[in-house]
Order: structure tokens, then C-alpha cells, then sequence
């Protein structure tokens, strides 16, 4: 099983790890992501995803087709939220089953380090302040790297 | 001259440009190098723009009869020496006048030839080699007008004409010659008829129906989640150029990427009728 989703409401990660259940699998690994409170000590009130929706579940349907292919897991699943969010709410969750923990590890590890790269997914943070941003964008020239908000 | 005296003279060979303009357009039935494209200028001041934009010195390949010519009088000649000889008659007259550089040929009838085409021939250019030259996507053989001639071709060139051939296609592929995958693989695709100039026209210059969608910071910027437009830019780089004159975009399309149909696209993509086209702000998802 691979399978990539949009949602606009809450994750329910009980439900989701429960389809990566299999006999032969002795392993599961899940990431979470978080909106946090900050970003490079300016307070963030809430976060704002917006995704480019047909090329994104492509692209995720491709990234889970490799991580079960180049890590050998049995299943991996990835929801991302998309919509307005609340600090501490859940705005993605990956989740890989496989026969033995190191893969399992592995292969999640992979699948959030490629989702974030290679998604059209984008991030407008409102801050306390009022003043708002799009990650990776307002200052596109001078910053290149880091994406932050969730873990 | 031997091979190894070739080698270290082309070693430090300049570069010149020939532009191959001598040709009598007897299908066409008028003259290939005054055709223009859209809004474009004539095909040969276009040609002799980017041929000069990679060479030291760029000259025009005329027929004695053609060097009085107005479209081929504004810019330094080299007038064919011999007849008969096809495109390899202005090659041999630019080298007998400049024996010691290289010489980047390129024919006038290569509407789509576009700069990356030739830079990426500069740069690979094997000065040690006979020749540089791209592998044809359509039969995998020489293309020999847009082709980089080095020095030691010349004598070479001279002994496979007394052979009574005069093919530079069959000379480049028995030669020592650097073969290139062509970056754009339509770039060298000449047009003879006026069929082939009317298709060329209608990609080149008509106006496509294309659809695109803005996301986060250009849906701002734009105002806007999607427009069609009719454009007549050829490619996703030159429709966002066009697209950032009429909205405050602040990002430039070095940090951009491009899908065309719901896929990844490279930005010289040529675009079609039709398209739907995406910009892709740098991404922060997870």
C-alpha cells in the first residue's frame, strides 16, 4: 500500500496507522509535523498551506512508489493538511510499516526529506505581529535553504 | 600538415562565424535568408545576432552575384571562391582567407536555432578534433551546418574534395568529429518549402490559447487563481517574462520551476495550444 492524500481537516493518525497494519511487518514508523510557535524568533500565530494539488499527489504517489522501492518497506502512507492551522496542530503525517524497524526508519526519514523538496505545497505564516510571509519566498534571493514551521 | 601539427595549431585556434547565406532557396522560391518570423526581423540579420553573440568575428557566406544584396551588404562578407560546391564552397573560401581559426558554420535556413544550441557547441568544442558538431535527432548522422570546422580540417577538406565528393555530412561522419545530443532537438530543423515555413510560422509566431494557474505568493501577485491568455511566447520562459511585465511578480524564474499539463517541465519546453502552465514558487511543504 502507498498511497499520498490532501486533507482540510484534522489527521486522524490512529486511523491511518492502522491501514499500514500487516503480519509480516514488525515495524512501524511515523513522522508528525507541527505547527510551531516560532519561525527565526518571530512568533507565528497560525499557518496558511495551499498546494498545487493534481502535480502534488503525482509527485507523493511517486516519492512512497520509491521509498518502497528503495528500501524494501512493506506500506507508507503520507497525508499533509492544507487550509488555515493552529499552532500544535498536525500538518503532516507519514507513516511506513515494514518487516524491521531500521527500514521503517529509513524509509519515513526519506519520505518527509523528499516531500518537502519536491511538493508544490506552500506555506504563508501569519505572524503575531500581523505581518504575514510565504517560506522560502519573500526573501527568495538571499535565503535558499531551511524550511520552517514544522519540525 | 600532420594530424598531431593540426592538433596544437586548432589548440589555440580562434573562433570566427560563417553564416551560410550563398544557397539559391530554388524550393522555397524566394529568398530563405529575408523570410521573417511573427514580428521578427529577416531570418538572416536574426541568424547573424546569434552567431555573433558566440564567435570573435561573424561574416555572411555570399554568391559573387549576391554580394551587392542589400540584407547581406550590411554585414562582412565572404564571397564563395567556387560553384557547384554547395554549402561547402563558403566554408572553403572563409578558410582559404583565415586558415589558422576555427570557423562555426551555421545555415541561414534554421528558424528555431536558438543561442543555448550554440553555446553549449562552444563549450563543448574538442579543439584537438576535426570538428564539433550535434548528431541529428531525426537520423543520428553529422549535422553539418551548425558545425564548429577547425583548422586541420582544411587540408583534410581539400583531399575528400579531390575525391570528387563534396558532401560535408558524409565528411564530418568519416572524420574525427565531436558528436553533441542537441539541447533542443528541433533547433536545427531547416525548412526548404513553403510548407515547412508556414508550419515554422504557425509554432513560431501564432498566437496559443493557454490556460495558467498562480499558487501562493504569484496567486497574490498576480491577483488572480487563473487566466487564459492568448500569447505568442514560444516557450514557459518567455510566457512568464511576458507575464512579469503586466504583474509586480518579485520572484525571478531562476527560483521558479515550470509545469506544463500537470508535469514538470523544462522552461525551453516549446509550448502548444492548449497548455495548461504552472509556476512553481520555491516549495515549503511538511
Amino acid at each position: 500500500m502507498a498511497a499520498f492524500a490532501f486533507t482540510h481537516t484534522a489527521i486522524d493518525t490512529a486511523a491511518l496507522a492502522a491501514q499500514l497494519a500487516d503480519p509480516a511487518c514488525g515495524g512501524y514508523a511515523a513522522f508528525e509535523g507541527w505547527v510551531r510557535d516560532s519561525h527565526e524568533g518571530v512568533r507565528v500565530r497560525r499557518l496558511e498551506y495551499e498546494a498545487f494539488e493534481t502535480l502534488a499527489l503525482r509527485e507523493g504517489e511517486r516519492i512512497l512508489s520509491e521509498a518502497l522501492a528503495r528500501f524494501g518497506v512493506r506500506h507508507a502512507g503520507c497525508v499533509h493538511r492544507l487550509g488555515d492551522l493552529a499552532v500544535g496542530e498536525l500538518a503532516v503525517w507519514v507513516g511506513v510499516s515494514a518487516p524491521h524497524r531500521d527500514e521503517a526508519f529509513r524509509a519515513c526519514r526519506f519520505i518527509i526529506d523528499e516531500i518537502k523538496q519536491r511538493l508544490p505545497i506552500w506555506k504563508k505564516e501569519h505572524y503575531v505581529s500581523g505581518d504575514s510571509g510565504w517560506v522560502n519566498c519573500e526573501r527568495c534571493a538571499t535565503a535558499t535553504s531551511g524550511e520552517p514551521g514544522t519540525a | 600538415m600532420s594530424a598531431v601539427a593540426a592538433a596544437r595549431e586548432a589548440s589555440t585556434a580562434p573562433l570566427y562565424g560563417l553564416l551560410l547565406a550563398g544557397g539559391r532557396s530554388s524550393r522555397m522560391g524566394q529568398d530563405k535568408a529575408a523570410l521573417t518570423y511573427g514580428d521578427g526581423p529577416p531570418q538572416l540579420e536574426r541568424a547573424m545576432a546569434l552567431l555573433a553573440a558566440h564567435v570573435l568575428r561573424a561574416y555572411v557566406s555570399v554568391r559573387p552575384d549576391q554580394a551587392g544584396d542589400p540584407l547581406r551588404a550590411r554585414f562582412a562578407q565572404i564571397v564563395d571562391t567556387h560553384s557547384n560546391l554547395g554549402p561547402i564552397a563558403g566554408l572553403l573560401a572563409a578558410q582559404a582567407l583565415h586558415p589558422q581559426v576555427a570557423w562555426l558554420v551555421v545555415a541561414c535556413d534554421l528558424p528555431l536555432l536558438d543561442a543555448p544550441t550554440l553555446a553549449h557547441l562552444v563549450a563543448a568544442r574538442a579543439t584537438a578534433r576535426i570538428a564539433t558538431a550535434y548528431r541529428s535527432s531525426h537520423d543520428g548522422l553529422p549535422e553539418p551546418l551548425c558545425t564548429i570546422y577547425e583548422p586541420g580540417s582544411r587540408a583534410l577538406l581539400a583531399s575528400y574534395l579531390e575525391g570528387g565528393r563534396n558532401c560535408p555530412r558524409k565528411f564530418l561522419a568519416q572524420s574525427d568529429t565531436l558528436l553533441l545530443a542537441e539541447p533542443n532537438p528541433r533547433a536545427l530543423d531547416n525548412i526548404n518549402t513553403p510548407t515547412e515555413y508556414s508550419a515554422v510560422m504557425s509554432q513560431v509566431s501564432a498566437p496559443k490559447q493557454i490556460t495558467v494557474q498562480y499558487y501562493a505568493l504569484l496567486r497574490e501577485q498576480a491577483g488572480r487563481r487563473a487566466e487564459a491568455l492568448a500569447t505568442s511566447a514560444a516557450t514557459p520562459a518567455q510566457l512568464y517574462a511576458e507575464l512579469a511585465k503586466r504583474y509586480p511578480f518579485t520572484l525571478s524564474a531562476a527560483v521558479l520551476r515550470v509545469a506544463i499539463n500537470n508535469e514538470f517541465r523544462d522552461w525551453a519546453t516549446p509550448l502548444a495550444d492548449g497548455d495548461a502552465v504552472v509556476f512553481i514558487p520555491p516549495v515549503a511543504g511538511g
